[in-house]
C-alpha cells in the first residue's frame, strides 16, 4: 500500500477526489452537525454545572467518525477512548441517553454510573468509552480476535489518538494483530495534541501511519477534515480487514477546536492556528459549501436541517436536565452478575 | 426568542470569575462556535463561545467586571426579527439550582444531614458446598492434572472457551498445566502468545466483551503486573460502568505466590491485591479437588475471575472424586477439620503450613478447626464467623505481606461481626514485610512456617508449652 504523506494527502484532495452523491453529502452533513451541536450544548451544560468531572469534546473531528461509519456495516464493532460522544451518536445511539449519561442521570446509557467517558451498547456493538489511554487498542484487537474465532466477517474499528499511539500496548496489539491477521482497522485520530503536548514534542517520528511498519501493517495518512477522503480510505482499510488480509492503520489528520477537556485553556497553541483550521478546513463547512455549489440544497434547506438538529439536541438537553438521578439502590447493583 | 448567555464554569469547582474582555459588541451577529468573550479565574483564562446564532442584543455584564457568579446572565442573544428593546433581563443573583454544581469535596462536602443514607450492601450468602455422592471413586491426582482436566472438560462442553498465554500450546505449558490441550483442541483454541502480557490480557478482555470465554494463562502472576490495568480497569469495572450491559466472562489464571529460590521479583503473593477489587471473583485453592471444581465453576462464571494457583502445589497429589461434572461453588469456604478450641483460616500454600500445624496441635490436645477459604472474593465470612463464635480464637495464615493482607481483613471483619465472641486478639501469620531474599536461609525466614502457626495458636489460646 502506498504511503501517503501529509502533503500528498492534501494534494490528492484536489485531484482524483472521491465523490459523494447528494444523499451522501446530506447524510454526512446531518451526522456531523448533530455531533457539533450536541458537543456545543454539552460544553454549555458543563459550564452550567450540569455535567461534572471530565468532558472531552469532539468539535472539529466530526468527519473522522462520520466517514468511517459510512464505510462500515451493521455488525462491525467499534471502540474508542474518552472522547467518545461523537462515536456514539454516529452509530445511532439515542442523544437523550448519551446526554443523560453526561449529566449522571437514571436514563443515561449506563444508568448514570459510567459518565462521559464510559458508555457502551451491546446492540450497536459499541464497546466504550474507555478512560485509560491506549487500553482500547488491546481491547479492540480482542474484538477482532472474537470475529475471527467465530468465523464472522465483521471488522473491529479501533479508534485512538496521537497520544495513545505512544503507549506500549498499542505495539503489543499491532504485533498480535498482524501475527494472526486479525480483522481490525486502527484509526489514529491525530488531532496534533496529546492534551498539551504536540506530536512533534512527543513522537520520534511524526508519521503515525507508519507506526505499523515493523509489523508489516499497511498504513496511510488521510485528510481527516474531509469526510469524503475519510470514507474513501476507510473503505479500502475495512475491505482489506474483512477479506482476511489483517490489520490496517489509518492516520486521520484532524484537529480539535476545543481544549483537551473543559478545563484546558489551550495555551500550548496559537489562536491563529485554531482560527485558520476553523475557517479553512472545517469539516462541516466543506460539505455545506459543496451542497450549495452543486445546488443540492438551498441556504434555507440547510437552515431547516440545522433547526431540526437543534431540536434533537434541545430535547436531549431537556431530558438530561430533568431526568432523575439514579436510585440510591443502584450503588450496589451490576458489580458482578 | 432571546437566549440568555450565562457566565460559564471552567471547572466543577469554579463559583465565580472575572469577565476579562468582550470580543463582540451589541448589534454584532454571531454564530455557534464564535468566541465572544474571555473570562478568567485565578487558574486560567478561557474563551466563551456562542452556542447559538443570533445578534448580541444586550451586554449585561461589562468588560472588566470582577467576581461574576457562575450561571448569571452576562449577555442576551436575539434571533432574527426580534428587537433589543424587548429584552428583559433578570439581573438578580442566580438561584441555587436544584442540581447544585459539583463542589470540591474538600471545600464543602455535603453535611451529614444533607447526605442521603448509604443503602445497605447486599448480604453475602454462600451457596451450599458440593457433596460427593457416597461410593464415588476417589482418584489420586496432582493439582497440575486437576487444573488441566478442568480446562479440557469445559473446552469439550463449550466451543467459546479457549486458552491463551505464553508457552501454553507447543511447549505444553511452562509448568505443564496445559499439557495435551493442543493435541486435543488444536491451535485455534490453544494459543501461544508472544511475551506480551499487557497486550494479550487486553485482547482477552476484548474477546470476552464480544462473548467468548477466554482462559488467559500468565506464566506467573508476577508478570500479570504488566497487565493489571486491563484486569482491573477493563475486566472488573466494565459491567458497572456500562450499567450492566457488558460483561467479561474471562479467567486469568497462573501460579501466584513465592516459588523456591527465585528471588524478589518472582516471589510475590497477589491475593490481597486482587481481593481488594469489586467486580472480580478471586479464587485461590489448595487441594486438587478444589482446584478442579473451582476452575470449572470459574470458566462457567460470567464475571472476570482471577484464579491464583501455586507452583509448589502443582505436583502435590490429592484425592479427586471421579465424577462426570465435579464443580465446587465459588465463594464457599471449606471447613477442613471441625474443632472447638481455635479457628485457623488459610488458603492456597498457607494451607500446607496450617495443615501441618493442625496435625501437630491435635496430637498435643488442641482441638483445631481448620478453614480453607478457597475463594477470596467474595469472602465467605459467615463460615469464619460461625467458627469463631464457637472457638473464640482465630489465627490466619498466608504467604502475602502483613499490611493490608487477607488476614488483616479477616481480623477487621471479626471485630465487626464477632467482637463479643473473641477471647483473644486475632493473630496473623504472614510472609515477612520484606522483598523475598534469594539466600536459602533468609528465604526460609521470610516465609511463614508451621512453627509460627503453632506459636500463634499458643498465643491466642494462652497455652504454655
Amino acid at each position: 500500500m502506498p504511503k501517503k504523506t501529509d502533503a500528498a494527502a492534501k494534494a490528492s484532495t484536489k485531484a482524483n477526489m472521491p465523490a459523494f452523491t447528494k444523499e451522501e453529502e446530506l447524510h454526512a452533513y446531518k451526522e456531523m452537525l448533530l455531533i457539533r451541536r450536541f458537543e456545543e450544548k454539552a460544553g454549555q451544560m458543563y459550564g452550567m454545572g450540569l455535567i461534572g468531572g471530565f468532558c472531552h469534546l469532539y468539535i472539529g473531528q466530526e468527519a473522522v467518525v462520520t466517514g468511517i461509519t459510512m464505510a462500515s456495516k451493521k455488525g462491525d464493532a467499534s471502540i474508542t477512548g474518552y472522547r467518545d460522544h461523537g462515536h456514539m451518536l454516529v452509530v445511532g445511539l439515542d442523544p437523550k441517553a448519551v446526554m443523560a449519561e453526561l449529566t449522571g442521570r437514571k436514563g443515561g446509557l449506563s444508568k448514570g454510573k459510567g459518565g462521559s467517558m464510559h458508555m457502551f451498547s451491546e446492540e450497536e456493538r459499541f464497546y466504550g468509552g474507555n478512560g485509560i489511554v491506549g487500553a482500547q487498542v488491546s481491547l479492540g484487537t480482542g474484538l477482532a480476535f472474537a470475529a475471527q474465532y467465530r468465523g464472522e466477517d465483521t471488522v473491529s474499528l479501533t479508534y485512538f489518538g496521537d497520544g495513545a499511539s505512544n503507549q506500549g500496548q498499542v505495539y503489543e496489539s499491532f504485533n498480535m494483530a498482524k501475527l494472526w491477521n486479525l480483522p481490525v482497522v486502527y484509526i489514529i485520530e491525530n488531532n496534533k495534541y496529546a492534551m498539551g503536548t504536540s506530536v512533534e514534542r512527543s513522537a520520534a517520528t511524526t508519521d503515525l501511519s507508519q507506526r505499523g511498519a515493523s509489523f508489516d501493517i499497511p498504513g496511510e495518512q488521510v485528510d481527516g477534515m474531509d469526510v469524503r477522503m475519510v470514507r474513501d480510505a476507510a473503505e479500502r482499510a475495512i475491505t482489506h480487514a474483512r477479506e482476511g488480509k489483517g490489520p490496517y492503520i489509518l492516520e486521520m489528520l484532524t484537529y480539535r477546536y476545543r481544549g483537551h477537556s473543559m478545563s484546558d485553556p489551550a495555551k500550548y497553541r496559537s489562536k491563529d492556528e485554531v482560527q485558520s483550521m476553523r475557517s479553512e478546513r472545517d469539516p462541516i463547512e466543506q460539505v455545506k459549501s459543496r451542497l450549495l455549489e452543486n445546488d443540492w440544497a438551498t441556504e434555507d434547506e440547510l437552515k431547516d436541517i440545522d433547526k431540526d438538529v437543534r431540536a434533537v439536541v434541545s430535547e436531549a438537553a431537556d431530558f438530561a436536565t430533568n431526568d432523575p438521578e439514579p436510585d440510591p439502590e443502584e450503588l450496589y447493583t451490576e458489580i458482578t452478575v | 426568542m432571546s437566549v440568555e448567555i450565562l457566565m460559564p464554569a471552567l471547572s466543577p469547582t469554579m463559583e465565580e470569575g472575572n469577565l476579562a474582555k468582550w470580543l463582540v459588541k451589541e448589534g454584532d451577529t454571531v454564530s455557534a462556535g464564535d468566541v465572544i468573550a474571555e473570562i478568567e479565574t485565578d487558574k486560567a483564562t478561557m474563551e466563551v463561545e456562542a452556542v447559538d446564532e443570533g445578534t448580541i442584543g444586550k451586554i449585561v455584564v461589562e468588560e472588566g467586571a470582577q467576581n461574576v457568579k457562575v450561571n448569571s446572565v452576562i449577555a442576551v442573544l436575539i434571533e432574527e426579527g426580534e428587537s433589543a428593546d424587548d429584552i428583559k433581563v433578570d439581573t438578580s443573583e442566580p438561584e441555587a439550582s436544584e442540581e447544585p454544581k459539583q463542589k470540591d469535596p474538600e471545600e464543602s462536602g455535603p453535611s451529614e444531614e444533607e447526605k442521603p443514607s448509604v443503602p445497605a450492601a447486599p448480604v453475602f450468602e454462600a451457596q451450599a458446598d458440593s457433596e460427593v455422592p457416597e461410593g464415588t471413586e476417589m482418584v489420586s491426582t496432582t493439582v497440575r492434572e486437576a487444573l488441566r482436566d478442568a480446562m479440557a472438560e469445559e473446552m469439550r462442553a463449550d466451543g467459546d472457551v479457549f486458552v491463551m498465554g505464553e508457552e501454553v500450546a507447543e511447549y505444553q505449558g511452562a509448568y505443564k498445566v496445559t499439557q495435551g490441550l493442543l493435541q486435543e483442541f488444536g491451535a485455534k483454541r490453544v494459543i501461544d502468545t508472544p511475551i506480551t502480557e499487557h497486550g494479550f490480557a487486553g485482547l482477552g478482555v476484548g474477546a470476552a466483551f464480544a462473548g467468548l470465554k477466554p482462559i488467559v494463562e500468565f506464566m506467573t502472576f508476577n508478570f500479570a503486573m504488566q497487565a493489571i490495568d486491563q484486569i482491573i480497569n477493563s475486566a472488573a469495572k466494565t459491567r458497572y460502568m456500562s450499567g450492566g450491559q457488558m460483561s467479561s466472562p474471562i479467567v486469568f489464571r497462573g501460579p501466584n505466590g513465592p516459588a523456591a529460590r527465585v528471588g524478589a521479583q518472582h516471589s510475590q503473593d497477589f491475593s490481597a491485591w486482587y481481593a481488594h477489587i469489586p467486580g472480580l471473583i478471586v479464587v485461590s485453592p489448595y487441594s486438587a479437588a478444589d482446584a478442579k471444581g473451582l476452575l470449572k465453576s470459574a470458566i462457567r462464571n460470567p464475571n472476570p475471575v482471577v484464579f491464583l494457583e501455586n507452583e509448589l502445589l502443582y505436583g502435590q497429589s490429592f484425592d479427586v472424586p471421579k465424577l462426570d461434572d465435579w464443580t465446587v461453588p465459588l465463594g464457599k469456604a471449606k471447613v477442613v477439620r471441625e474443632g472447638a478450641d481455635v479457628t485457623i483460616v488459610s488458603h492456597s500454600m498457607g494451607m500446607r503450613y496450617a495443615t501441618e500445624a493442625t496435625e501437630k496441635l491435635v496430637e498435643s490436645g488442641v482441638d483445631v478447626e481448620l478453614i480453607d477459604l478457597r475463594t477470596l472474593r467474595p469472602l465467605d465470612m459467615p463460615t469464619v464467623v460461625e467458627s469463631v463464635k464457637k472457638t473464640g480464637r482465630c489465627v490466619t495464615v498466608e504467604e502475602g505481606w502483613p499490611q493490608g493482607s487477607i488476614g488483616s481483613e479477616i481480623a477487621a471483619r471479626l471485630m465487626d461481626e464477632a467482637f463479643d465472641y473473641l477471647d483473644a486478639p486475632v493473630v496473623r501469620v504472614t510472609g515477612k514485610d520484606v522483598p523475598m531474599p534469594y539466600a536459602a536461609n533468609l528465604e526460609k525466614l521470610a516465609l511463614p512456617s508451621t512453627k509460627e502457626v503453632i506459636e500463634a495458636v499458643n498465643t491466642v489460646t494462652y497455652r504454655q508449652v
